[in-house]
């Protein structure tokens, strides 16, 4: 890679051993990716919950926070994998909560904001049409370089750390105009109408692009999704398919510079209502008993807690609910009385974590959880690997679940 | 028949081991119990199947962030594959190798990797050179 004075100067060393570390491994990946230079970055945004870096990586980070070292661009964290107010309950371990616990410490000493939010595109500061910016999460980044027009690889979280200490990346992948138009090319002959069908269509769309590289272009939409809707198409392509970034076409913002001629070319690939019922098929049927019921991947947006705590009022659920939300949206839903109104009913509503990411095997094995329902597409795709039956219904056929303790 | 595979240079240092391959993607979120070294989601082809100190052969990588802290963490409790070829991989696969210091190669010019090589091969991964030599 080409590097300047300042990036040849980390690399001597000269600006300190963090920064030194941090270059170094991105100089790594560069290199693995063909990347000629570096590309300033003006956001970061990091993915760290306990279960994912584990000892090791809290001892990682502290390693890299003892060296006093601060981040240089504003850099946010991605849900926590333990809500401290609420995870004896769960079944959740003090070493668990330690080592949260050690990572904010770490985190907050080198000057990263704490805002444990997969929604930061909704609650934070969404990222600008051609801004470069370094984020984890992929739902994170499926939103921003789709629906934003922003531009960013799947930073994972020491590539993420490493671009706040230095302030840029290895220009590759989505930071290249080439590498942005669309290779796979789907037309949509059966409309989504709420938003677990949003969630499947991305699903099925991931399912067939099937790799990083391959960026979807969707025809045949009628209806311009919401931002909560792009968020569950979004959040389950990336899922489903590791997609970084798609277009639809018409509506999203770098979709209208795209000719006809960058995809003209491109087979047609028609997504019909059979595909996306075949998707939800593999899924739960109907009468299947469900353990636990779980709102959450990505965390709710105000709009989405509003509806939760509409579908709440005046019930007593049979079996535990749960509820993922930011803590930006948890004190505007204190506010407003949604929390009161959710639990109210039976469940319970975590701030700043995310069902999946919060030790999901040990606490489905402690309170013997196995037929888990969910809205999100994303988490039924997940949760497969730690032990979970899971099953797929839109919010209010969840919460009737919720009340029956099986799928209605 | 052709023992040396080219692939573009990778990530890690030369190691040799047993292959585990299958036509299939990888996450270790999605896909392995990494308390036991197995990959544990039904689906998964090698469902079952222990990856400890294995040449990780596969097609390419799926869902999210979370394999590259956690490709650290494996590597760290030495309850990892020794290296992952893949056909292609993804961002996030080879940042965790870069800071796990796991060697990682993709891109191979014969062609599918996961059907080049066979369970049980004995391999030499050259990440440097960008080659992997059956023995």
């Amino acid at each position: 890679m080409i590097l300047n004075q300042e990036e040849k100067a980390m690399l001597n060393g000269e600006l300190g051993e963090a920064k030194k570390w941090a270059i170094e491994h991105q100089i790594q990946v560069g290199n693995f990716f063909d990347a000629e230079n570096f590309v300033n970055v003006s956001q970061v945004h990091m993915m760290v919950d306990p279960e994912s870096i584990g000892e090791e990586g809290v001892l990682f980070l502290e390693k890299i926070a003892d060296m006093n070292t601060k981040v240089v661009v504003p850099m946010i964290t991605d849900p926590r994998g333990v809500d401290l107010n609420y995870y004896r309950p769960l079944g959740q371990t003090e070493e668990m909560a330690n080592i949260d616990r050690r990572t904010i410490k770490a985190c907050s000493s080198m000057g990263i904001l704490m805002t444990n939010t997969c929604i930061n595109y909704q609650t934070i500061m969404p990222p600008i049409y051609g801004e470069h910016v370094a984020y984890g999460d992929t739902g994170v980044v499926i939103y921003s370089n789709s629906a934003c027009g922003a531009r960013s690889n799947f930073e994972g979280g020491p590539s993420a750390l490493a671009a706040g200490l230095t302030g840029r990346t290895p220009r590759y992948g989505l930071h290249l105009d080439e590498k942005r138009l669309p290779t796979k090319r789907f037309v949509l002959k059966d409309q989504p109408k709420e938003l677990t069908d949003w969630g499947i269509l991305g699903a099925v769309v991931g399912k067939k692009s099937g790799s990083y590289w391959e960026v979807p272009i969707i025809e045949g939409l009628k209806v311009t999704p919401t931002s909560d809707e792009m968020k569950h198409l979004g959040a389950a392509m990336a899922s489903y398919g590791s997609t970084p970034l798609f277009h639809l076409h018409g509506i999203t913002p770098e979709a209208r510079n795209i000719k006809e001629e960058d995809f003209n070319h491109l087979e047609k690939n028609k997504i019909t209502k059979s595909d996306l019922d075949n998707l939800k098929s593999q899924f739960g049927k109907k009468g299947d008993k469900i353990d636990v019921v779980v709102f959450a991947a990505p965390q709710l947006s105000i709009i989405e807690m509003h509806k939760v705590a509409n579908l709440c009022d005046n019930k007593t659920f049979k079996i535990p609910v749960i509820v993922c939300t930011s803590p930006q949206v948890y004190s505007d839903a204190i506010r407003m009385g949604f929390i009161e109104r959710i639990e109210n009913s039976g469940a319970k509503v975590l701030e700043g974590t995310c069902f999946y990411n919060q030790y999901a095997r040990e606490i489905g094995e402690a309170n013997e959880w196995i037929n888990l329902l969910s809205n999100s597409a994303k988490i039924v795709n997940i949760l497969g690997g730690y032990g979970y039956q899971p099953a797929l219904a839109n919010m209010e056929d969840c919460i009737k679940s919720a009340l029956a303790g099986e799928i209605i | 028949m052709k023992n040396i595979f080219k692939c573009h240079p990778g990530i890690g240092k030369e190691v040799e081991g047993i292959v585990l391959s299958a036509n299939d993607d990888f996450s270790a979120r999605y896909d392995l119990d990494r308390i036991k070294g197995v990959f544990s989601r039904p689906q998964h082809k090698l469902s079952g199947q222990s990856y400890i100190d294995k040449i990780l052969v596969l097609n390419g990588s799926k869902g999210g962030v979370a394999s590259a802290w956690m490709l650290y963490e494996m590597y760290a409790r030495n309850v990892a594959p020794k290296a992952i070829l893949f056909n292609k991989a993804n961002t996030i696969l080879a940042q965790g190798a870069a800071l796990a210091n796991l060697t990682m190669c993709d891109r191979f010019e014969d062609g599918d990797i996961t059907s080049l090589l066979k369970n049980g091969d004995r391999v030499i991964v050259n990440p440097t050179l960008g080659t992997v030599t059956v023995i």
